[in-house]
């Protein structure tokens, strides 16, 4: 039958009304249009980052020299990255603040690892817009909270480094890490 | 399409002859932009910025395209090498301040352009496209401004991309792998002043093709003009060479007057020092504002310092700012009167002068300004008013607006209703 409507009839419809035509028209479109598709995945996805950039996307601080009080600014990712040894009484403070009261509920003990409760380790990204908030340096405005300020758009972040004021969203970001001696932490 | 007594494209000369024939170029040239287009002859002089801009934009081409010869784009030394270009390069100084007060000039043109169309409502039918065309170009030029503006790698530059791009981070879920897809990376970095680059080079061409599609789409109804009646005879019009080729050159002279008196004495007026500062991922400026000409769509982004409903802040902010562009994509249907001149619109005028100008002033101040009262209570009243001028005041006043008499005629405007002059005038 197939046969017969390529010889003698071609545009003639077959006895279930399918041509053999369409069938070709169909496939052919579908072929060109899956396979047109789909070379939108490289073309897409080569603006993703690269292998180079991700390898870059774990670090190592060495944090034996940060004093109580004190905090230092790491680079993770090509962002800073704020390590702060809390006093006593920034961990009282933190720890005073109803949770209810927060823009973003978090206690200090959740944003830091069990048994080294002074060691608050956040992204320094402002969560608002991507600035570096002040306070990590010596002698850097701390805000109202004695945390980390926003020079931008004035956010204020407390010794918990959750924000207590202004227009950012969240608390400063918590990213992964661990530490792999009590001296050196790897971030990533 | 053009009216029927345009003159016709009749080349003397036997090459010209030969040409027409095998490539009718001239001839479409002729009746783009000489004697073949008829052109209202009352347009008045806020109608020589859509000329200008087409000056603007081959400007920019030229001396970007100088640049790219001494530029490099890679985070390494793309800050030395603007640096080189400024110091080195023979006139490398003039190429880059030329190219980047270009694009200031660019955009007072552009607004000029963009708020001509809003009074004397060329936004309307038959020009809906014209309009559309004109909205996707000036979007393209946004991004293409905003994208060049990151090639120095200076400390504005990196801040700038960062904001920018976190804007997208707003989005719910799929905000944040955009934001690194965007750029390469987790921050700018050499992968994403690389794909500025690319882009920075391709968009102003992608921009030349709407501009053909923006005067194609103009040339079918041909110009409006400033009574907003259509064309009905001769008598109304001019051809466009050589009258208003003359105009346009006279326009054009005192446009490179004061852009040059700004390249020359005032090159770092609408710059920021801190971009002479090598961009440093570790610290901020301390006051990060965009170029001038996004101040006020950055106004209405921090604006928004409250959650709005369920709606968060800072993702209220982002969608207000591409809104209130986007919004001009249905502002032919928004603003439903049949008369399109704003000198017949008794009070669409004052809602104009009165609301949607100050308006747009204060988004322009306040969105240089620091993010402190009073600039964000003042920030959110104009936005406030900028939404409810395109939403509610144009469909309101388009329905219950009792529109001065129009004249009969573009002639009859020129000349009164003396009909011998109008008479004279047609023959």
């Amino acid at each position: 039958m197939a046969q017969d409507a390529v010889t003698d009839a071609p545009e003639t419809e077959n006895d279930d009304g399918v041509r053999r035509r369409d069938f070709i028209n169909i496939a052919a479109v579908s072929a060109a249009g899956v396979g047109g598709l789909a070379t939108l995945v490289p073309l897409i996805s080569q603006m993703s980052p690269s292998a180079d950039v991700l390898a870059e996307s774990s670090t190592e601080v060495d944090i034996s020299a940060i004093e109580r009080g004190q905090a230092i600014k790491a680079i993770f990712r090509k962002q800073p990255v704020f390590i702060r040894n809390l006093t006593d009484n920034e961990i009282t403070e933190a720890n005073k603040v109803p949770l209810g009261d927060l823009r973003d509920p978090q206690s200090l003990a959740e944003r830091t690892k069990e048994g080294k409760e002074n060691w608050l380790i956040t992204m320094g990204v402002c969560t608002h817009l991507g600035c570096v908030p002040l306070g990590a340096g010596e002698g850097e405005a701390r805000g109202e909270f004695g945390g980390y300020f926003c020079p931008c758009h004035g956010s204020h972040y407390d010794t918990a480094a959750r924000i207590r004021k202004g227009p950012a969203p969240l608390n400063l970001e918590v990213p992964e890490y661990e530490f792999t001696t009590d001296t050196v932490v790897k971030i990533g | 399409m053009s009216f029927p007594w345009a003159n016709e494209y009749k080349p003397s000369h036997p090459f010209m002859q030969w040409m027409d024939e095998k490539l009718p170029l001239p001839r479409f040239v002729y009746n783009a932009i000489g004697a073949g287009y008829p052109v209202p002859r009352n347009i008045n002089y806020w109608w020589n910025f859509g000329v200008l801009a087409l000056v603007c934009l081959a400007l920019q081409i030229v001396t970007g395209i100088v640049l790219a010869m001494h530029y490099a784009p890679n985070a390494l030394v793309a800050f030395d090498s603007t640096e080189h270009i400024m110091r080195d390069v023979n006139w490398g100084w003039l190429m880059r301040y030329a190219h980047a007060n270009g694009a200031s000039a660019f955009f007072v043109v552009i607004y000029i352009h963009i708020f001509r169309g809003f009074f004397y409502g060329s936004y309307k039918a038959p020009r809906e496209m014209v309009w559309l065309l004109g909205v996707v170009i000036f979007l393209l030029m946004m991004a293409t401004a905003f994208m060049g503006y990151v090639l120095p790698w200076g400390q504005m530059s990196f801040w700038g991309a960062k904001v920018i791009t976190g804007l997208f981070s707003a989005i719910p879920i799929v905000g944040e792998p955009l934001q690194q897809w965007l750029l390469g990376g987790f921050a700018p970095d050499n992968a994403a002043l690389n794909r500025f680059f690319s882009l920075h080079y391709l968009l102003p061409f992608v921009i030349v093709g709407v501009v053909v599609l923006h005067i194609w789409a103009l040339h079918i109804p041909g110009s409006s003009n400033p009574t907003g009646v259509e064309v009905k005879s001769e008598s109304d019009t001019v051809p466009f060479y050589p009258y208003f080729i003359a105009k346009d050159g006279w326009a054009l002279g005192g446009f490179l007057f004061l852009y040059c008196a700004v390249l020359f004495f005032a090159p770092n007026y609408l710059g920021h020092p801190d971009n002479y500062i090598p961009a440093n991922p570790m610290s901020t400026p301390a006051h990060i504002v965009p170029e001038w000409y996004f101040w006020p769509f950055y106004a209405i982004l921090r604006a928004f310092t409250f959650d709005f409903f369920f709606v968060p802040a800072k993702l209220m902010g982002v969608l207000a700012m591409f809104s209130a562009i986007l919004l001009w994509f249905f502002l032919p249907w928004l603003d439903r009167s049949p008369v399109r001149s704003g000198h017949y619109r008794p009070t669409f005028r004052k809602f104009f002068w009165f609301g949607l100008i100050p308006a747009m002033a204060v988004l322009f101040y306040c969105g240089g300004a620091p993010a402190e009262e009073p600039y964000v209570m003042l920030s959110q009243i104009a936005t406030a008013y900028y939404f409810l001028h395109f939403l509610v005041v144009l469909p309101i006043v388009s329905s219950v607006e009792r529109p001065d008499p129009l004249p009969f005629s573009i002639t009859e405007a020129v000349l009164g209703k003396d009909e011998n002059a109008a008479l004279e005038a047609a023959e």
